[in-house]
């Protein structure tokens, strides 16, 4: 493990970490360094390994290499691409992942807390609505309130404005870059190259379940990288079958 | 009017006088079926949770066992617990033979399997779309499953109502373990047995009215819920 890894400022570290599904290698040897007030964006074709690079991150798939979690990244939260919502109120909704993500609060914190997770993100005046009666763009903006809710170390997002149109898209999108401005850490798995330069700090890039290049965001889109990086940044490259 | 016409009229008419022996008979079909279901819901819901995210060798053999035992039939169960339940059996000295107790044990006995089996397949379809999201909020894995009990409640109301159905209609348990003894184990279906088997129609009927209309009242709620809630309908694996 080199000198960076070892800083004490360092949320999450991998290093040689691989990640097999059978037969299929979906992300070999990645070493990645996360630290405190990132925003990094993984970015790749399709196929390419993204998001089982930001699964292993947060430490939800198998793998092999290592994988080291600083202290101060005790808790961690993920708002997937298609947010699961339990079949009960927006509000219980909030309640139940601060019961299971903010386990030292006791009640009437929990629903303080809910309370400011709904405003946070606008939906006060749907608190009491069945979450999965609610559109697409704020189903997602409830499972970030969730996510918020429970003041994780690092935000984790698998392509969190995939699904959406463009007015929710921009909505997400303002409240991820709200979340950024107050210090969070956000890590994000997007193919969207537009938000990756609005929101990120730091861009990853995947080709083929190899990490392709990982600098500061405008160094990312400044340089040329060479060869399928560049036809990915030309939009020439859309799937990643290797 | 012929015999069969004039048993209708009179089932009806005691039905409508709200008949003692009836009235009986019926509280305690409810009492003994309603009590077995929620024993066996509180033993079938936790099981179906664990076996959904359960990992262990002899799980499949488990489940399939599970699937054999959908199809119990009562009067096994009846035997099984009026050995174990008699005299001389393992739990003799409870005495609770020919009380409705004992048919509570062999409802519950009975019921537990399709209590145990639909809720594991309701929570396995449930976590296999929501499980990863539950476990990455901090939910352990039997958490996670009790939540989709939840997350699927309409599904659960379903598959227990269906139990129910399935312990007020059944006959052989309960007429073996409770004796059929009147006015303390007799419910409507052993009721029915016994008045058909002496010629009184018109009992025999009225109490055959009421249990079909209980069958029938829990399928349209089933299929209310199944129809209102989206929910889709309970099938035997």
């Amino acid at each position: 493990m080199n000198s960076s890894d070892r800083d004490d400022a360092v949320l999450l570290a991998l290093r040689d970490a691989s990640v097999r599904f059978g037969s299929v290698v979906a992300v070999r040897d990645a070493s990645v360094v996360i630290r405190p007030g990132e925003a990094v964006a993984i970015v790749g074709a399709n196929g390419s390994g993204k998001t089982t690079l930001l699964r292993l991150l947060h430490g939800v798939v198998s793998h092999s290499g290592t994988r080291r979690v600083g202290a101060a990244a005790a808790s961690q939260a993920m708002v997937f691409q298609r947010p699961f919502l339990l079949r009960l109120s927006v509000r219980r909704n909030l309640l139940v992942a601060l019961w299971l993500g903010a386990r030292g609060l006791a009640s009437r914190e929990r629903s303080v807390r809910a309370d400011e997770a709904l405003a946070r993100v606008g939906l006060q005046a749907l608190a009491d609505r069945p979450a999965r009666a609610l559109s697409g763009g704020e189903q997602q903006r409830l499972a970030l309130a969730r996510s918020w809710s429970v003041r994780p170390s690092i935000l984790f997002l698998d392509e969190p404005t995939a699904n959406l149109d463009p007015s929710a898209k921009k909505e997400v999108e303002a409240l991820l870059a709200a979340f950024i401005g107050e210090g969070m850490t956000i890590v994000m798995s997007t193919h969207n190259l537009g938000q990756a330069k609005r929101l990120a700090t730091r861009i990853v890039y995947m080709d083929g379940g190899r990490i392709g290049a990982d600098l500061p965001t405008a160094q990312f889109f400044a340089e040329r990288l060479g060869g399928r990086a560049d036809l990915f940044l030309k939009g020439d490259l859309s799937w990643s079958l290797e | 009017m012929s015999a069969v016409a004039e048993s209708i009229v009179t089932a009806f008419r005691l039905i409508a006088d709200a008949d003692p022996g009836l009235v009986r008979t019926v509280a305690l079909s409810f009492a003994v079926s309603g009590g077995a279901c929620v024993g066996a819901a509180g033993l079938g819901l936790l099981a179906g949770a664990w076996l959904a995210t359960a990992r262990f060798a002899g799980r499949r053999i488990v489940l399939l066992g599970l699937d054999t035992l959908l199809a119990l039939p009562s009067v096994v169960v009846g035997l099984v617990v009026y050995l174990s339940l008699s005299r001389s059996g393992p739990l003799g000295a409870w005495g609770i033979l020919f009380t409705p107790a004992a048919m509570v044990i062999a409802q519950t006995i009975l019921v537990l399997p399709i209590i145990a089996a639909l809720s594991h397949q309701v929570v396995a379809d449930a976590l296999r779309e929501g499980g990863d999201q539950l476990r990455s909020m901090g939910a352990s894995r039997l958490v996670a499953a009790l939540l989709m009990l939840l997350h699927e409640r309409w599904a659960v109301a379903t598959l227990l109502l269906a139990a129910f159905g399935r312990a007020i209609s059944e006959v052989g348990a309960v007429m073996i373990v409770g004796g059929n003894i009147d006015g303390v184990t007799r419910v409507m279906t052993t009721a029915i047995a016994l008045e058909t088997s002496k010629g009184d129609l018109p009992l025999a009927l009225a109490l055959g009215i009421v249990l079909l209309s209980v069958v029938a009242l829990i399928n349209a709620v089933i299929a209310l819920i199944s129809h209102g809630r989206g929910v889709p309908a309970v099938e035997w694996r």
